[in-house]
């Protein structure tokens, strides 16, 4: 047994008379998640179905437990690495712990009858992935949320070490995404299993795994840990991103900013400006925002959908210079909205901007606008 | 929990086995010349030579009655596997055209050796039917790789079959020869003129494809969560596929060369053995449905043969009035399930 459960190098994958990915070279080991992401259509899906078995390689070896795949029997790959995959099977009749025990296919007799102990690991993989309950349900009758874990029992029944999963919480709502992938973490520190996945939720992704691989344009565009990947913009450039933006920090996807020149001033602060910048980017109106330190929490929202922001740098009180530089701007706009309810030692010098709005009849509340 | 099951199990095949034996039973007894049970059984003991009763057992009543218990189970197998391969809970031999596939490529044969003065073997017949189902097999197969869904497909097959009975309607209608009318009966279907040699050949094809049929019991049942999925297991899924296929067409175009086309057996006895048994898993069903199909068509034998005695029904007539209601009903009940 190496370490290494599964290697892959000058790994080009895709059909007869398409590459689809060319020259990937990944690892996967024990205990860690990779992660596959990038645009649609990029051949994550492809690449998966290749470690799978399911694809022969157009060029390259995939290497399982150190051995060359294509030299490995069935039976051999269906007990070191089992999947979950994206389309949903609609079986006739199953109830939930039958769809868990085919996954002891590759160790039963020739009529496939469950021994004393095959039945254990069924009830054991069901109460790991918490759909004991579910025991003798009817497979078709339960919820994607629970469909999918049971998904998971089935694919940990079969005692793999390693999951290869397709997009498996794209059905799932906020709720069973993070259960999914919480007990996915759980599974992969006490099984030491080693997972190879691929999914949409960047946010997710940038939380859950421990290495990304980047897909895009036919190759492996990138890769490395969350924090190398999600840094700077390159998300933007990993998926083209044009109208809007991705905040890394946060894990936040935001629309594109109303264009044009400011005709609102918004004199937030502190998040209290934050529902007021969404509305306004909804209605289409473009607005200025400030005077924000360049630490302030609804910074990364302002810049994202303000047309104007003006700021002093981060832990500076707000300077009477910038104030200056922000009434320049805030007499030309037919409005000024002030979320902010109060005003501390950092930025006492806003109050200027609310006195000259009340003083020129310009303060309005969102309503109005 | 598990126990109950195994306990509903063996209570659904005892069922099936005291239907099976009560309906072999009265068609051994029950016929157009009125026979007392007491000579039925004295007939029985008494051996195939002798007098009347004795002839009117051994050489008309078994060897009818034992080919339907025997290609009606057959049948019902056959469109398991269909389903099983298809995914599809309506597809059969007779839907998918495979059976009149098989009926055309038979009667084509059957009337160039009877214009030649030749006779076929049970054998020839059971190769011309098994070429003609592969045709339409073939057809099918290759219309299921350009249509998704389970409707466009049924569509294809039952186009293959009107296709296929138009072919032979016209062939039994230019062909002049006296047995004409014989091969008109047997393309309406019947279970009649079967005689122990018939017998014999089918009985050694049908259980050797049964049993290979069993055996694919594993992989069938991997099969059922999906292609991908039976592969990630471990199930040489190419070489699983060519089985099924031959499988079930072995075992249709067995039916249909002494039989003739037999219409919603293979769907209707599938669905009512996974509703009794309430599991779809293939080790339990292959037994259920060769036993629920062979007690389906004895039953269906017996009131072609007597409700109107002396004339008789074909008996596609019967299974289409009990089978069809079968498969309208399951239509309903699925169209109900996915707007839940």
């Amino acid at each position: 047994m190496s370490e290494i459960i599964l290697q892959s190098e000058h790994l080009t994958v895709g059909y007869e008379d398409k590459r689809v990915v060319e020259d990937v070279a990944l690892l996967a080991e024990p205990g860690k998640i990779l992660c596959l992401i990038g645009p649609n259509g990029a051949g994550k899906s492809t690449l998966l179905k290749t470690l799978i078995h399911q694809l022969p390689p157009l060029q390259g070896a995939v290497y399982l437990d150190g051995r060359e795949m294509a030299g490995l029997h069935d039976r051999e790959i269906a007990r070191l690495s089992a999947a979950v995959l994206t389309g949903r099977p609609e079986p006739e009749l199953m109830r939930c712990e039958e769809v868990v025990a085919a996954g002891r296919y590759p160790y039963t007799g020739r009529l496939g009858v469950l021994s004393p102990e095959d039945k254990r690991i069924v009830r054991e993989s069901m109460e790991k992935v918490g759909v004991l309950a579910l025991y003798g349900a009817d497979f078709s009758r339960i919820s994607d949320g629970q469909r999918q874990r049971v998904m998971l029992a089935r694919a940990i029944c079969q005692q793999p070490r390693l999951l290869i999963m397709d997009e498996p919480t794209s059905f799932l709502d906020i709720h069973h995404k993070l259960d999914f992938l919480y007990l996915l973490r759980m599974l992969v520190r006490e099984e030491r299993l080693a997972v190879v996945m691929s999914m949409h939720e960047l946010e997710l992704a940038q939380k859950f795994a421990d290495f990304l691989l980047c897909v895009k344009d036919g190759r492996i565009d990138r890769a490395g840990t969350p924090e190398e990947v999600f840094a700077g913009d390159y998300i933007h450039r990993l998926y083209d991103v044009e109208h809007g933006s991705y905040d890394c920090l946060f894990g936040t996807a935001e629309p594109a900013a109303a264009e044009g020149e400011p005709r609102v001033f918004v004199i937030g602060g502190g998040g209290s400006g934050v529902p007021v910048y969404r509305t306004l980017q909804r209605r289409g109106i473009p607005f200025a925002a400030g005077v924000l330190p360049e630490n302030d929490v609804e910074l990364p929202t302002a810049r994202a959908l303000a047309a104007r922001v003006i700021t002093v740098p981060a832990f500076e009180p707000v300077t009477p210079a910038a104030v200056d530089e922000a009434l320049a701007v805030l007499r030309d706009c037919e409005a000024v909205l002030c979320p902010s309810a109060a005003f501390g030692s950092v930025n006492r010098e806003n109050e200027r901007l609310l006195a000259d709005a009340k003083e020129k009849g310009l303060l309005r509340t969102i309503e109005e606008v | 929990m598990a126990t109950d099951r195994n306990r509903r199990t063996a209570d659904c095949y005892a069922v099936l086995t005291v239907l099976l034996l009560t309906l072999l039973a009265m068609n051994l007894l029950v016929g157009s010349t009125a026979l007392p049970a007491g000579e039925v059984v004295d007939a029985l003991i008494a051996g195939p030579k002798g007098g009347m009763a004795q002839s009117i057992v051994w050489n008309i009543r078994l060897p009818r009655l034992l080919a339907a218990a025997l290609l009606g189970g057959a049948l019902s197998v056959s469109g398991f596997l269909l389903q099983t391969f298809f995914a599809n809970p309506i597809a059969g031999p007779f839907v998918l055209g495979i059976s009149s596939g098989a009926k055309l490529v038979v009667a084509l044969t059957m009337i160039t050796a009877l214009g030649r003065g030749l006779v076929l073997s049970s054998t020839a017949m059971i190769a011309a039917a098994f070429c003609g189902a592969m045709l339409s097999m073939g057809f099918i197969l290759v219309a299921s790789y350009r249509l998704r869904g389970m409707s466009g497909l049924i569509v294809c097959g039952v186009m293959i079959g009107y296709i296929c009975s138009a072919v032979t309607e016209i062939a039994v209608t230019f062909a002049d020869d006296s047995n004409i009318v014989n091969l008109h009966n047997w393309s309406m279907g019947s279970f009649s003129g079967i005689d122990w040699g018939d017998m014999g050949t089918a009985s050694v094809t049908v259980l050797a494809a049964l049993v290979c049929a069993f055996l694919l019991a594993k992989p069938m049942g991997a099969y059922q969560l999906g292609e991908a999925y039976a592969r990630n297991m471990g199930v040489d899924v190419r070489r699983f596929r060519v089985a099924l296929i031959l499988l079930s067409s072995v075992l249709s175009a067995c039916v249909t060369a002494f039989a003739g086309p037999i219409s919603f057996v293979g769907i209707a006895v599938p669905h009512l053995m996974k509703s009794l048994f309430k599991t779809a898993k293939p080790l339990l069903m292959i037994p259920a449905c060769f036993l629920g199909g062979g007690a389906f068509c004895l039953l269906c034998d017996l009131i072609a043969r007597t409700l109107f005695a002396p004339t008789e029904l074909s008996i596609s007539t019967v299974t289409a009035v009990f089978g069809a209601p079968v498969v309208i009903g399951m239509l309903l009940r699925r169209k109900r399930g996915e707007m839940r």
